[in-house]
């Protein structure tokens, strides 16, 4: 019996379908050749859609920092991203909002709500997270700083900064750092590289509190965020929690995006629970399926039809409103 | 008479009294120290951060995302080759986000050979800086631009990288900083008192005493500056090198040299390098980076693909060698990287050259 409000569950369970589905039609695009490569986070929407529910969104040292990596959808489309931007920034349309069709998709900015720009190189979140972490221990209040990132990067240095410069003696930082651990770094396997039993142990010498929970089960990806946040956001102070997840369609386009059947599928497992209780019938998911499916097939015709950028624009906003040749 | 890391402390202090500074941080930049060249003695804001300097650079761009102002320094640049990809990420955060972020945050760095620093405290850094866009990057030469280049650093809104030549940190100004006790050896004496930290003793209860007057006296980023009119010649330096430019164009009398400290290497003051090199038909170009894709190359292919056919002479470039690291002996580091001597005898080379 699942354990959390219908309401709750259900809206959960709606999101996740919705971000499955916007990375099922992205990786469509790029299969359809409407987009040169793909990445993306499908296999991780039972934790990711509960955290992108719990945050607190705005602008401002009052609201949560958040420095994520690119496999995030789930967690930027419950706060509110619209998908057509993802199929623009997929299609690197001039109409991308994010990037003005310069980055890969899944690599979002939104200044608006605390969202900083998603970057390729692995781990260097983990170092940026360290400065909003000083700013938002500096001015009090509730707001947190977030960071995210795969197993394989915490074997980068800027995982060891982030727990240095986090639990520094009377300096430590409200930072909930998560670590989303699918067992891969492209193709190497995270067993073969680690032999600490959980990357999270290592935040124990710290004295930073920590967890490793099942990241494919909504109800205890809720319990464990809830638990993370309640405490960063009132003590001020880390927890470093990793989540185990799937890895769904493989590492990006680049090893061919293709549904990988030996992984748990958090969503299928997710359905099961909520038939099993009855809180939503076959029917009504077939429906939910349908209406994303269609919805999502008319917001990419719509992008084909969007300018793309402007080979004179190269050079704007290498600096801040600096626009054309400056040089 | 303020030396260049005391101009650098009051501007500073200007900035976390009146420009909102609100981080200064570092490897040993916090009391009791104050920076290993004393630059951040009494500041405020300042404090110690780990030994980290990949921390240290991904601390500055959070504290600039959160919109916090601040200072972090690299202790010596010769560690700050850990961080590129954290300074090229830097760079083009704003590019990257089409608009949606910009940093304002400043790196300040000493860099450069002229302290006997052997291969790891006598590196440059302005060959690699400049490969990087995104960024604005002075070197001042005078502490009266040490002070003016800091305060504008601190008030623009991009990443700036703030170099500062070693050899030149201790070296006393001949300008009046606006605020600062009179050009003379008893001002020079109380400005010591006033802000230098005791060398032996107690600093645990040690305060600075700012100077009142310390104003928001500002170097314009971009902006160059003429330091000797002449005729015969335009040499362009900056940082280390350019008081020896300076020392050369004295020494040479007899020869009409127009020195030109670039202050500002990106982005840098074309149009007035540009007006000199059309008056004289003949230029060098100084600094002490290895000379293999040495920011001076970059400025020798604009002047030849501007004036190529107005020219007297080659086009000069006198570099550092380009080799591995500078030795530690006497006569290695000066082998290694522009002197006087060297800088004389490369003028006089560009100046007699007949076509
Ligand atoms: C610094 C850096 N090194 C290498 C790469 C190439 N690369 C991209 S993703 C990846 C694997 C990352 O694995 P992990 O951190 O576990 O995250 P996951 O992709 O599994 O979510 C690598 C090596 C990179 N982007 N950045």
């Amino acid at each position: 019996m699942l354990k959390l409000t219908p309401e709750y569950l259900l809206k959960t369970y709606d999101l996740m379908l919705k971000s499955r589905f916007v990375e099922e039609r992205l990786i469509k695009m790029y299969k359809q050749s409407d987009g040169y490569f793909w990445i993306g986070g499908p296999g991780e929407e039972a934790f990711n859609v509960p955290l992108g529910l719990h945050i607190k969104k705005g602008h401002g040292l009052d609201y949560d920092f958040l420095h994520l990596h690119y496999r995030s959808s789930a967690i930027y489309l419950p706060m509110g991203i619209e998908p057509i931007d993802l199929f623009r920034q997929m299609k690197n349309t001039l109409t991308d909002p994010f990037s003005g069709g310069r980055n890969f998709v899944n690599h979002i900015s939104k200044r608006e709500w605390n969202i900083v720009p998603i970057t390729s190189p692995i781990e260097t979140q983990l170092a940026t997270c360290i400065g909003t972490g000083i700013a938002h221990k500096r001015h009090g209040g509730t707001g947190i700083t977030i960071v995210n990132g795969g197993d394989a990067g915490t074997a980068e240095g800027e995982f060891a900064s982030c727990l240095i410069w986090a639990s520094r003696p009377k300096e430590e930082l409200p930072i909930l750092i998560i670590v989303m651990n699918n067992s891969w770094g492209i193709s190497t396997s995270c067993a073969s590289q680690h032999s600490e039993t959980n990357i999270s142990d290592r935040a124990k010498a710290f004295g930073i509190k920590s967890l490793t929970m099942n990241g494919n089960d909504v109800e205890a990806s809720t319990f464990a965020i809830r638990e993370a946040m309640m405490y960063v956001r009132t003590e001020r102070k880390p927890w470093l929690l990793e989540a185990r997840v799937s890895r769904l369609y493989g590492h990006s386009s680049a090893t061919g995006a293709n549904y990988i059947s030996t992984e748990v599928d958090c969503l299928t497992e997710f359905e099961k629970k909520l038939l099993d209780d009855n809180l939503i019938t076959q029917t009504e998911i077939n429906g939910m399926r349908e209406k994303y499916n269609t919805e999502f097939i008319e917001l990419v015709k719509k992008v084909k039809q969007e300018p793309m950028p402007d080979p004179k624009s190269i050079y704007d906003y290498t600096y801040s409103e600096q626009k054309g040749r400056y040089w | 008479m303020a030396t260049m890391v005391q101009a650098i402390r009051m501007a500073l202090h200007y900035g976390e009294e009146n420009l909102g500074l609100k981080e200064v941080f570092g490897e040993d930049v916090g009391p009791p120290l104050g920076g290993v060249f004393t630059a951040t003695q009494g500041i405020q804001c300042s404090w110690n951060s780990p030994l980290d300097e990949r921390g240290i650079v991904g601390a500055a761009i959070g504290l600039a995302f959160a919109g916090r102002r601040c200072v972090a320094e690299i202790q010596f640049c010769d560690y700050i080759f850990n961080t590129i990809d954290l300074l090229k990420l830097a760079g083009h955060t704003c590019w990257a986000s089409f608009g949606d972020w910009s940093l304002p945050m400043t790196i300040m760095t000493p860099v450069g050979s002229g302290i006997r620093g052997a291969i790891y405290h006598s590196h440059s850094f302005d060959a690699t800086i400049t490969h990087i866009p995104g960024w604005k990057i002075v070197m001042p030469s005078t502490p009266l631009d040490a002070y003016g280049l800091m305060i504008s650093c601190l008030q623009d809104p991009n990443p700036t990288m703030y170099l500062k030549p070693k050899a030149l940190l201790y070296v006393r100004g001949e300008e009046q900083i606006p605020g600062e006790p009179p050009l003379n050896k008893d001002g020079e004496k109380e400005l010591r008192s006033m802000i230098n930290a005791p060398v032996i003793g107690d600093r645990t209860k040690w305060k600075p005493k700012w100077p009142s007057g310390l104003t928001d006296y500002k170097v314009e980023i971009g902006k160059a500056k003429v330091v000797r009119e002449g005729t015969q010649i335009t040499v362009v330096s900056y940082g280390r090198t350019l008081p020896l430019c300076i020392k050369a164009s004295d020494r040479l009398n007899g020869l009409s040299i127009e020195v030109i400290d670039l202050r500002t290497l990106w982005p840098y003051d074309w149009p007035l390098v540009s007006q000199s090199i059309r008056k004289t038909k003949r230029v060098l170009f100084v600094n002490e980076d290895t000379e293999v894709t040495n920011f001076g190359e970059h400025l020798m292919r604009r002047t030849i693909e501007d004036f190529f056919y107005e020219l007297h002479a080659r086009p000069r470039l006198l570099a550092g060698s380009f080799v591995p690291g500078i030795g530690l002996s006497d006569s290695l580091e000066m082998a290694s990287v522009p002197q006087l001597e060297t800088i004389e005898q490369a003028i006089r080379e560009v100046i007699d050259e007949k076509v």
